[in-house]
């Protein structure tokens, strides 16, 4: 899909069926992940990302931001993918980058999320008016173009730091996951466990928090997926084009200064090819994961010929 | 009709929660960020210009807050955008419808090519279940949705034009060239727009053949599609009019949506390949702080988005009868 730029391809969580999960999903998930390859690998994949960002110590020894180095290197055995037009560590830098880039992507994920399930799940639950309004609301946030919506707001509050790029994610990104968690709930509004727990006199809210939330976890993680997908591609076009903190050590802020310096033109392309791999590869672990929890949902989409052997002519 | 109304209120609303998002912002903002661009071209532009920006974005203006947002409101809907201030003299419609087609052509032409190439790879590969192209492709597409689009234009960029010296690294046409309907004009700006095009088309077709091999696969399920087993058509006909036809039906509401986001396109390839489309003209709006320019452009790319949307709205309830019927 080429619609907007990086927007829209959440796409792949799209038409989910959740119905045959029951509560107590924790469980489920785990030996979900180990049973898919897709998840396996992208589980992998974030695991090792998750380490860096924690450890970055441990595997790279070079100050990322200390200039000292020769300028401009090519690789070699000290380091190992040269050094930059200033004279910093590209490996070091790569690796101290995955804990700013990781970091924005789990809690603007998270809080996009969060905010999804708020207005979808009341959305759905309260019904009538109330369900009126915020439809609308969510349908507005979602065709009102994300990216350069996120370039004004980042334009008018100049380096405004994390919190401001964060803030600015969650405001284009959580109305997906509120319309697919709305119809999600919408579905379970009538089913029986829902009319059981009305009839014992549940209140509301335990109703929401007991037994529908559990019941969609599910989808929820899987949204959670979509939104940290997003937020790691669009805060690293932000910062791309020097809209984030230009100070920080992130993936995207790397290639603002490879591209400013003309990384490619001068002889140090690995400064402008790293990040992206790395961007890439995250973006793969959650996409695989999202990708993985479609296809263990809806098991139409599983690979045929490994579980039910039963082949279409 | 009802719905056809429903439709229409929808597009009013969002069009004008857009124009109030446009208002809303710089006065939001901590410090007025309009009051430091006033500064910036005080002196340089004449004094109507910077008069009408003062009113546009509330400095030093004695209306009152609700008045000044009526007669914003008033300006846009009548086209006054105002002047540019990186394109100074010129005005901000100028401005932006040249660079309109540049990104139209350019997007416009992928958009379409990308969505036919990529419902056909999609269509086919669900329809081969297991087969050699269903078991590489959908893996692959699903780690190249994750690449950022401007990396891949970079990189384009490092294999082409640096490393084997061929297609140019950006810009929409030579320097030398004269603009005009000239053959020697029209094969340069076509030369100029391969790598453009082709990141694009790489970056965004993957999304269309997971789709569409999805919907293909939960249509391949459905009782028609055995019925029509049953009466012993062509293979081909049942992938094309049976399964296809209706698989494909999801798919072109996001394409609808996608025709919209042409105009907002592929800002970062524009602005890697420094093509003179719209998207680089946003970016370089912000980089000059002219923000005249950027809310125009910003509400042009919304009302592009929510035209298509509306369009597309009433082509399904043409298509598809059960939204008419729906209360």
């Amino acid at each position: 899909m080429s619609a907007g730029v990086l927007a829209p391809k959440r796409g792949l969580a799209g038409r989910s069926r959740w119905g045959r999960l029951r509560t107590g999903a924790g469980a489920n998930l785990l030996r979900a992940i180990v049973s898919n390859h897709k998840a396996t690998a992208g589980a992998i994949l974030l695991l090792i990302f998750v380490f860096f960002a924690v450890f970055p110590g441990v595997i790279a020894h070079d100050n990322p931001q200390a200039e000292i180095y020769a300028r401009a290197a090519a690789p070699s055995a000290k380091h190992l993918l040269g050094t930059t037009t200033y004279g910093q560590d590209i490996f070091s830098q790569l690796i101290w980058s995955t804990r700013e880039s990781l970091f924005i992507a789990v809690i603007a994920g998270a809080l996009a999320t969060v905010l999804s399930v708020l207005i979808g799940v009341s959305a759905a639950y309260l019904g009538g008016g109330a369900d009126s309004v915020l439809s609308l609301f969510t349908d507005v946030f979602l065709v009102i173009p994300a990216f350069p919506l996120i370039v004004v707001i980042a334009a008018y509050a100049k380096n405004g730091g994390d919190a401001i790029l964060i803030a600015v994610l969650v405001v284009t990104g959580w109305s997906y996951g509120a319309r697919q968690l709305r119809s999600q709930a919408l579905s379970l509004r009538n089913r029986d466990f829902l009319v059981a727990a009305r009839l014992r006199g549940e209140r509301r809210w335990r109703i929401i928090v007991f037994e529908i939330l559990p019941t969609m976890t599910s989808l929820i993680v899987a949204n959670f997926l979509g939104a940290a997908l997003y937020s790691v591609l669009a805060a690293a076009g932000l910062q791309f084009i020097g809209l984030g903190n230009p100070n920080t050590m992130s993936w995207g802020t790397m290639l603002y200064w490879a591209q400013n310096n003309e990384a490619l033109q001068i002889g140090t392309p690995l400064w402008a090819v790293m990040p992206g791999i790395a961007l890439a590869l995250l973006g793969a672990a959650f996409s695989l994961l999202n990708y993985a929890f479609d296809e263990i949902s809806n098991p139409a989409l599983r690979p045929v010929g490994r579980k039910r052997g039963r082949r279409r002519s | 009709m009802s719905y056809a109304l429903r439709r229409l209120g929808f597009f009013v609303v969002t069009l004008w929660v857009a124009l109030t998002i446009n208002f809303a912002l710089p006065r939001l903002m901590p410090g007025n960020p309009a009051i430091a661009m006033m500064a910036r071209f005080r002196g340089r532009v004449n004094g109507n210009v910077l008069k009408a920006l003062e009113i546009a974005f509330g400095v030093n203006t004695k209306q009152g807050l609700v008045s000044q947002y009526f007669s914003y409101l008033g300006n846009t809907l009548t086209g006054h955008f105002g002047t540019s201030l990186t394109f100074y003299p010129n005005s901000v419609s100028q401005v932006v419808f040249s660079a309109l087609p540049w990104t139209l052509g350019i997007v416009g032409v992928t958009t379409v090519l990308a969505f036919a190439l990529g419902t056909l790879v999609g269509m086919t590969s669900g329809w081969r279940r297991g087969s050699v192209l269903d078991s590489v492709l959908p893996p692959v597409f699903v780690i190249t949705s994750a690449f950022p689009y401007f990396w891949i234009a970079l990189l384009a960029i490092l294999l082409f034009p640096i490393t084997l010296h061929v297609l140019p690294i950006g810009f929409g046409y030579s320097n030398t060239d004269t603009i005009g309907w000239t053959w020697h004009f029209v094969g340069d700006v076509l030369y100029h727009a391969v790598l453009p095009a082709l990141t694009i088309l790489v970056t965004s077709i993957g999304g269309w053949i997971l789709t569409m091999r999805n919907n293909m696969i939960t249509t391949l399920s459905e009782d028609y599609v055995r019925m029509a087993r049953a009466k012993g058509l062509s293979p081909l006909r049942i992938m094309f009019d049976y399964a296809g036809r209706n698989a494909i039906l999801p798919n072109l509401t996001g394409f609808a949506m996608s025709l919209g986001f042409v105009v907002s396109g592929a800002i970062l390839v524009e602005y890697v390949f420094s093509y003179p489309g719209v998207g680089f003209l946003l970016l370089q709006a912000v980089q000059n702080e002219d923000y005249p320019l950027m809310q125009t452009l910003f509400l042009l790319i919304t009302v592009a988005v929510l035209v298509a949307i509306l369009v597309m709205d009433f082509v399904t309830m043409l298509l598809d009868p059960r939204t008419r019927s729906e209360s």
